[in-house]
């Protein structure tokens, strides 16, 4: 079978400077696979290869077409969701106007329709404030917002970059079972990138360790939960 | 008090015209970061179109809406062409670039067309029409009910159809933007063409006051300045506010304050630039510019 997405020999740069070097990656369909590292590991860069808005070298394949080198708005059209670092909302438009833009590209406005009453479930409380600014919603709700906004593309591939950064752990506790739900429910795939490894272990089935722009270890999520050296340097135990 | 009445509705057309280029501006000035000084002149020029067409024989109407489609073509050309090599200078490359094209449409409009001024007719008759205690023309009521029609129409572009939203995504985070698909470039162009039309209606309805002329719109664009300095550069709906502001603003000056009369009607305008800038730099609806650093 052929993966979702594939890199081989991955190198990214910003202005001069190498941040991803080498990497060779993949992301099986259906599956939950993490990258985890450090902070300046190279993972928010990573993502932000993947969906075309920095230059790379190397091959990127999505479902078996090249994909590097194409600009990130006819990425996006391959169904490919990408959920930034920080979220990435529009303050000043409202929670709606959000999740709208998240269907820009689609055509099928019957279906778009039925995906946000879906989403709603997933969130109630962006329905509930659906006509507010997302600027006014916490930063919880606005990670959520940013999720839904990812799911209302319908994506094949959710790319999700740290989205426990700055969250109370109850909070992170409640998206890490949201991100499972949608994958095991509506078999979205998801390529997560995260710092907090013993949640995004737990949601996930492969996993990734990146540092300084190398990939150092990769295997089934459960083995690196089990691994010593992992142990001590991620989970702290 | 009729007269002061009627000093504020008179005004209220003007206004009319201040705040279609104030939102102009607006539209452009909040997908580019940057003031497009050649504004005024786009309309100038927009308005020898139409002038041209209707000295040919053309009804008023047609060629005011055949010169609103060569306007907006006329901006995303302008946009795609001179704007976009310098999308990503510092910002006073632009503000050069677009000064550059003010000298170049002024030029260009003196040299195809003269500078003699021309009359431009008006699709409303002069006959007054009494409101109660004052007495407006129809002139100033049809003035006012365009520029109202197209700040009605921008509106439901920009709140109700899914393209006004994804521009008004750009504005917000273009990368984000991006990153849903929208085609942020075209949405600049798309940007540049609506500033260019709302530009020509507003100098159509303008030149049959002011005369025609290369540098008809001169002060023009300093009272929409002054209307969008006011209303708040980041805020369309204060740009118009500002614009209607200005408009009874400018006319009650003249009346009430005998020394200003018409030889400092400008000063005015600059007044209020700089007063705003003193006491409320976002200007009335506008929201302070936050930096993370």
């Amino acid at each position: 079978m052929v993966p979702l997405l594939e890199a081989r020999n991955l190198e990214a740069y910003y202005g001069w400077s190498k941040v991803l070097h080498g990497l060779d990656l993949t992301v099986e369909k259906g599956k939950v696979t993490v990258v985890l590292g450090a902070n300046g590991a190279g993972k928010t860069t990573l993502l932000r290869a993947i969906s075309g808005l920095i230059r790379t070298t190397g091959e990127i394949r999505f479902d078996g077409v090249r994909i590097d080198g194409k600009a990130p708005e006819d990425i996006v059209r391959l169904g490919i969701a990408h959920v930034p670092e920080g979220r990435g909302t529009f303050p000043n438009l409202t929670v709606l106007e959000n999740l709208r833009l998240g269907a820009y590209t689609r055509k099928d406005k019957q279906e778009v329709r039925r995906d946000l009453d879906r989403i709603y479930t997933y969130f109630p409380v962006l329905k509930q404030k659906s006509n507010s600014p997302a600027g006014l919603l916490s930063g919880g709700e606005q990670q959520m917002l940013a999720i839904a906004r990812g799911l209302m593309l319908r994506p094949r591939l959710l790319m999700l970059d740290e989205p426990s950064l700055g969250l109370a752990p109850v909070v992170v506790a409640d998206l890490f079972r949201i991100v499972r739900a949608i994958n095991e429910d509506d078999g979205v795939t998801v390529l997560l990138v995260e710092q907090d490894a013993v949640g995004a272990l737990e949601v996930s089935q492969y996993a990734y360790l990146l540092e300084t722009g190398h990939i150092v270890s990769s295997g089934p999520a459960d083995e690196l939960r089990q691994n010593d050296s992992i142990r001590k340097s991620y989970l702290g135990y | 008090m009729s007269a002061l009445l009627q000093q504020v509705i008179s005004g209220l057309s003007t206004g009319g015209i201040y705040a279609n280029i104030a939102l102009a501006l607006v539209l452009i000035y909040q997908a580019t970061g940057v003031v497009n000084f050649a504004q005024g002149e786009m309309a100038m020029f927009s308005t020898y179109l139409a002038w041209t067409m209707i000295n040919a024989g053309w009804p008023y109407w047609l060629a005011f809406f055949t010169t609103m489609v060569i306007a907006f073509v006329g901006g995303v050309v302008i946009e795609r062409v001179i704007i976009r090599p310098v999308e990503n200078a510092p910002v006073l490359t632009i503000v050069m670039v677009t000064i550059g094209l003010l000298t170049i449409f002024n030029s260009v409009a003196g040299w195809i067309y003269t500078y003699t001024v021309k009359p431009f007719p008006s699709p409303f008759s002069s006959a007054p029409i009494k409101l109660g205690p004052v007495t407006v023309s129809m002139q100033e009521v049809g003035v006012a009910g365009v520029s109202v029609a197209t700040l009605i129409l921008m509106y439901f572009f920009f709140q109700h159809t899914k393209v006004g939203l994804a521009m008004r995504a750009v504005v917000e985070n273009p990368t984000s933007s991006r990153l849903v698909g929208v085609k942020v470039s075209q949405m600049l162009a798309l940007g540049w063409g609506l500033a260019a039309l709302v530009g020509a209606v507003a100098g159509m309805m303008v030149a049959p006051l002011v005369f025609l002329e290369p540098n008809m719109m001169s002060g023009i664009l300093i009272y929409a300045f002054a209307s969008a300095t006011l209303g708040g550069f980041n805020s369309p709906g204060g740009a118009v506010v500002g614009g209607l502001l200005m408009g009874v603003l400018e006319n009650l000056v003249g009346t009430y304050i005998t020394f200003i009369g018409t030889e400092l009607k400008l000063t005015v305008a600059l007044a209020v630039i700089l007063l705003t800038l003193l006491v409320k730099p976002s200007g009335l609806f506008g929201r302070a510019a936050v930096t993370r650093v």
